[in-house]
């Protein structure tokens, strides 16, 4: 079907982006300014929901920022892809500005203006990656992206958090200008165009070592995603506050990496390129050894945040071996992962803020008996930890499965092999965490009269402990729009 | 196409430069309205003139009435109405911070700067202008003296820095005059397209190789061409605050287009001078040039110094990305003369503005700006990002096309200097963000918004800019009529 | 040998000004004195300006001031004239040789004024002692 041209697309990045500036003008009065932030997150969903119905027809929009590079204009389509992650992200970055407002209120932060604004930038960068037309356009709004999330990183500016907001950069900027940057170029050259099509635009056209360098400059130059060794950014990225880490660093940040390879394999490389140039093992072995190391590391980490972030890394390599398995069912699997694990690690992240709001505790071993006195949290933390692990009735189990299966279809039984191992340490880096909060006793000297956390930091996590639940009843929208994506 | 429009443009800052001289000296009050009218009349008519020159063709005018080969033509095609339109520009925004500059520094010498500085303008225009290999040489002596005297009415070791350009500069100048006493001997004339039309004839010979290779040499001196680079950073950063913002982004960029202008004349298939072997000698140089230059950029705790040198490691780009010789490289290597240009305003703009507040230029009078000077920091942040290359400012685009030139021919040496000389910016840039966001440590580590007082800079400063800021953004944006309209026009077909 | 010299005697004009601009070019570089450093560069200059003179000699020639009936009716031989337009560039460059020159006079004026010397060397200790 013909793209409709349409100005929705560009309305949906722009009204973050505009909406910066009534967050900046209404910096003394807090009410006005939260008011807003919610406003906008309201209407930006609004937007991306109304953009849905088409899509889901098979239709796609498209809308042309300005015309560039010969045969590269900075250019917006919709399409299937896209839509699942701008979905995601917009509906996510709701629940977030609600628990934003809980979280900053409670500990009293300071330039929680700049934080608004900085955040509206960033999701308006997001929903440029999900919904770029090319390459360049995503590269563009990528780098806003990071850009946009550096003030929020090193939001304490304290000493920790000037060398953390470092290793951001250098980790983020350094491969996408380093790597991601001559990849494309070298695309360019070679293909003369940069658009998103299905099935790649250089096949036939790049002898397989050039198409190996592509793969391994991409793979790497989008680090976002968090391939070892290019993943030390986002533990050092935990001590930004906790929305900015649940949402920005379980999902918008990260799964614009995440989102970036998907489409470098399945519309730039092609996947039927690679598999004839047999590729397909570079990102599978990658990925499976960011999964397994990763997982490993999170069950030695005593910080929360930081086993949270560990085990984001293995997440985000479930959902690169999907897309380098190189098969139908495999790639499903990793495009319904990127959902799945956006509503389970944002719960978690929400209840690991709301327990440092509610206690001031940021480490697993000062909760233990915690959960008696916060049961709503740990219950949700609980279901987020069973969404991750992959068991049902949690939305991870579905795209899991489809993970499996696309390995036992491609006869890639050490996939299969390393997809159980994980899954059963995720279990075992998850499952302890509960259980001392629930079994373990108190240690004797607890504080005691430790409540819930502020009604705005509770009603977020429960919601999306929720979404998780309910993406396992009701995942036929997101497989539909999985499917279109693959098969347009 | 006969014209005179374009002479206007040069000639009316000419002409202002004597008035103001005069008037200045008795009434301080008329020395902003004159300069200020007359750039901004220039900048409107050379508005003009791109749009005469796009729809009509190369507009000429001769001058005395001698026609060319014998005469002096004063030669305006779409690309040199733009590099006018860039000068007049530019000239004109940074006069509106340069003034209350000048006012602070050189009270009772206002009027002998700015006629100075008019004159400047006006030689920068000539260089654009002028289709006479001679009258190029006056030309670059009327820009280069008058910047003489401009960096030396500085402060502190001024007077020494001016003196070495001084040196270095008539080196540079004596270079180029030997080359087009040469070509003369060879060709018997000046104008440039005769010129040209000689040369096919030529080829081989030893002698306009030797003539080549001192018009080169010279330039590169003028340029600052690495490892020529020498009297740069000291001239630059010890000139008036008022005197650096004219020069820092216009001399070497024009410096730069004078190069590119003559390889683009003097090529054609007969006479391939692009495709000599000595182009990839001098690509080699470029990126050894940019990685040193980036380098040293490093070293500096200084605002201005290290601008200074990101300007010697920009020149690498673009002399590289000419030499790259296709059609990519010339057009990434023209395309960064006009982004270079006003990416080099904005940062220099920003550091007069912090300069006039703080006092200082040094790092550590930078701590807690963005509390202090935000908007000043938010225009200094786009400029930031467009010298390492951040998509959509224009800085991204035309290392785009450079990054491609070196790919498409193979020249990967240039590849890697323009991707580590990128990433050396982020360094550079993210260090002063970093100390302006932190600020001091110690102070910060408080919850609660701290109250400090918002010390932005005059409007006079301010202004002009956020409104370069945003022209980063736009010309970046338009990139594509750009290239399309005006630069790929001028690159011959002989690619 | 003797092919040598007779090599350079054909060319002499080319050979002087060579030599010339080497002196200057020594001067600029290996001085430490300013003010040397400035006699160089005029050496330079002069020696380029010798370049252009000469390349406009002919042997025999005379001054090109012509009878404008006669040149009109091209009854001028241009072998009897010397070539003018050199001299015209080099009245031109020796204008702008001068300014350069001038104001590099009043440059110097300056840095004698603020640190009492000209010696190069000298001038950077007291600015590193500032």
């Amino acid at each position: 079907m013909t793209p409709i041209v349409s100005f929705w697309p560009m309305a949906a990045v722009l009204v973050s982006l505009l909406g910066a500036l009534p967050i900046i003008l209404s910096d003394r009065q807090p009410n006005l300014r939260e008011s807003w932030t919610i406003l906008i997150a309201l209407v930006k969903l609004t937007i991306v929901a109304s953009l849905l119905p088409w899509i889901l027809e098979g239709g796609s929009y498209v809308f042309t920022i300005a015309e560039v590079i010969p045969g590269v204009p900075i250019e917006l389509r919709v399409d299937a892809l896209g839509m699942i992650f701008a979905l995601v992200a917009s509906c996510l970055w709701l629940f977030t500005s609600i628990y934003s407002i809980g979280y900053m209120r409670s500990l009293d932060e300071h330039a929680q203006t700049r934080y608004y604004a900085s955040f509206a930038v960033a999701i308006s960068a997001t929903l440029g990656v999900a919904f770029a037309g090319n390459l360049l356009t995503m590269y563009l709004f990528y780098e806003m992206l990071s850009l946009s999330t550096y003030p929020l990183v090193t939001h304490e500016q304290n000493a920790e958090a000037r060398a953390s907001g470092r290793k951001y950069l250098t980790y983020i900027l350094g491969t996408s200008i380093g790597l991601a940057l001559p990849a494309m170029l070298i695309t360019y050259s070679i293909a003369g165009t940069l658009d998103f099509t299905t099935g790649g635009i250089l096949a036939g056209k790049a002898s397989p070592e050039i198409l190996a360098l592509l793969v391994v400059l991409f793979l790497f130059g989008f680090a976002k995603a968090g391939l070892m060794p290019f993943h030390g950014w986002l533990p050092a990225a935990m001590v930004a506050p906790t929305p900015v880490s649940s949402f920005l660093h379980g999902v918008a940040v990260v799964k614009a990496g995440v989102f970036a390879i998907f489409r470098i394999i399945f519309d730039i490389l092609g996947p039927e390129t690679l598999q004839q140039a047999d590729l397909g093992w570079i990102v599978t072995t990658l990925a499976s050894v960011t999964l397994l190391v990763a997982s490993l590391i999170a069950l030695t980490q005593d910080s929360l945040k930081r086993r949270l972030a560990y085990s984001t890394i293995g997440q985000l390599s479930y959902m690169v071996l999907g897309a380098g398995m190189l098969s139908a069912v495999g790639q499903l699997g990793g495009i319904m992962h990127l959902a799945m694990h956006a509503f389970g690690k944002i719960t978690l992240f929400f209840c690991a803020g709301a327990i440092y709001v509610a206690s001031k505790k940021k480490y697993i071993s000062q909760m233990d008996g915690l959960g008696r006195q916060m049961p709503i949290t740990f219950t949700a933390f609980f279901l987020g930890a069973l969404s991750i692990i992959g068991l049902p009735p949690l939305g991870g189990f579905i795209s899991k499965w489809n993970l499996v299966i696309g390995a036992v279809d491609g006869g890639q039984l050490i996939l299969l092999l390393v997809l159980l191992t994980s899954s059963l340490l995720n279990a075992a880096y998850f499952l302890p965490i509960i259980y001392r909060a629930f079994f373990a006793d108190p240690p004797a000297d607890a504080v005691v009269g430790i409540k819930e956390a502020p009604v705005l930091c509770l009603v977020p996590l429960c919601l999306t402990a929720f979404g998780s639940l309910l993406l396992f009843f009701f995942h036929d929208p997101l497989l539909r729009l999985a499917q279109l994506a693959l098969a347009p | 196409m006969k014209s005179n429009l374009h002479m206007y443009v040069m000639a009316v800052p000419l002409l202002t430069a004597f008035l103001v001289n005069i008037c200045g000296r008795t009434n301080r009050k008329a020395i902003a309205p004159l300069v200020l009218g007359a750039l901004g009349f220039s900048s409107l008519l050379a508005i003009f003139v791109l749009r005469q020159t796009l729809t009509f063709g190369d507009l000429s005018y001769t001058v005395g009435g001698w026609t060319p080969p014998w005469g002096i033509e004063l030669l305006v095609d779409p690309l040199s109405a733009l590099m006018l339109l860039l000068i007049s520009g530019i000239s004109f925004l940074a006069t509106f911070a340069a003034l209350p500059c000048v006012k602070r520094d050189l009270e009772d010498r206002q009027h002998i700067f700015f006629t100075l500085y008019l004159i400047l303008i006006a030689g920068l225009m000539g260089l654009v202008l002028t289709a006479d290999a001679f009258n190029l040489y006056v030309m670059l002596e009327i820009t280069s003296i008058t910047t003489y005297g401009l960096i030396a009415l500085g402060r502190g070791r001024a007077p020494l820095s001016s003196f070495n350009y001084i040196i270095m500069g008539s080196v540079a100048a004596c270079f180029y005059l030997l080359g087009v006493g040469y070509l003369y001997l060879l060709t018997g004339t000046l104008n440039m397209a005769h010129i040209a039309t000689y040369l096919p004839a030529l080829q081989g010979s030893g002698a306009l190789a030797t003539a080549l290779a001192f018009i080169l040499v010279g330039l590169w001196i003028k340029m600052a061409f690495f490892p020529l680079h020498g009297w740069l950073p000291r001239a630059y950063s010890d000139a008036p605050d008022g005197a650096g913002l004219l020069i820092a982004p216009l001399m070497t960029k024009v410096t730069v287009y004078l190069m590119v202008r003559l390889m683009l004349t003097f090529q054609s298939p007969a006479f391939p001078l692009l495709s000599m072997d000595v182009g990839t000698l001098i690509v080699w140089a470029a990126a050894i040039g940019i990685i040193c230059a980036s380098s040293l950029a490093l070293g500096q705790r200084n605002l201005k110094l290290m601008l200074t040198y990101i300007i010697i490691a920009e020149v690498g780009y673009m002399v590289g990305g000419a030499w790259l010789a296709n059609e990519q490289g010339m057009t990434g290597a023209l395309l960064h003369i006009v982004n270079d240009a006003l990416m080099t305003l904005c940062l220099f703009l920003a550091a007069v503005a912090i300069a006039y507040r703080t006092g200082s230029f040094h790092f550590d009078s930078l701590k807690g700006l963005y509390r202090k000077m935000p908007l000043t920091m938010a225009a200094f942040t786009v400029g930031a990002f467009a010298m390492i290359g951040i998509p959509p400012t224009c800085g991204f685009f035309s290392k785009w096309y450079l990054l491609l030139g070196g790919i498409e021919a193979g020249q990967w040496q240039f590849v890697v200097a323009l991707i580590f000389s990128s990433l050396v910016n982020a360094v550079l840039f993210f260090r002063i963000i970093e100390i302006a966001y932190f600020g001091s440590l110690q102070e910060s580590e408080h919850h609660g918004d701290a109250i400090t007082e918002r010390q932005e800079a005059p409007w006079w400063i301010l202004s002009p800019l956020a409104l370069t800021a945003v022209l980063l953004i736009v010309v970046g944006l338009s990139t594509g009529p750009l290239v399309n309209n005006i630069i790929r026009v001028m690159i011959p077909v002989s690619f | 040998m003797e092919d040598i010299a007779a090599h350079i005697m054909a060319k002499y004009n080319y050979w002087i000004y060579v030599v010339l601009m080497m002196i200057g070019f020594y001067a600029m570089i290996g001085k430490r004195n300013l003010v040397k450093k400035l006699l160089g560069m005029n050496i330079f200059q002069t020696s380029i300006i010798l370049f252009f003179i000469s390349t406009g000699a002919k042997k025999g020639g005379s001054i090109p001031i012509l009878d404008k009936y006669a040149a009109l009716q091209g009854a001028v031989d241009v072998n009897q004239v010397v070539n003018p337009l050199p001299h015209v560039l080099m009245l031109t460059a020796i204008v702008v040789g001068v300014s350069v020159t001038g104001v590099a006079l009043a440059v110097m004026q300056r840095i004698y004024r603020k640190y009492g010397t000209l010696e190069e060397d000298e001038i950077l200790l007291k600015i590193e002692n500032e």
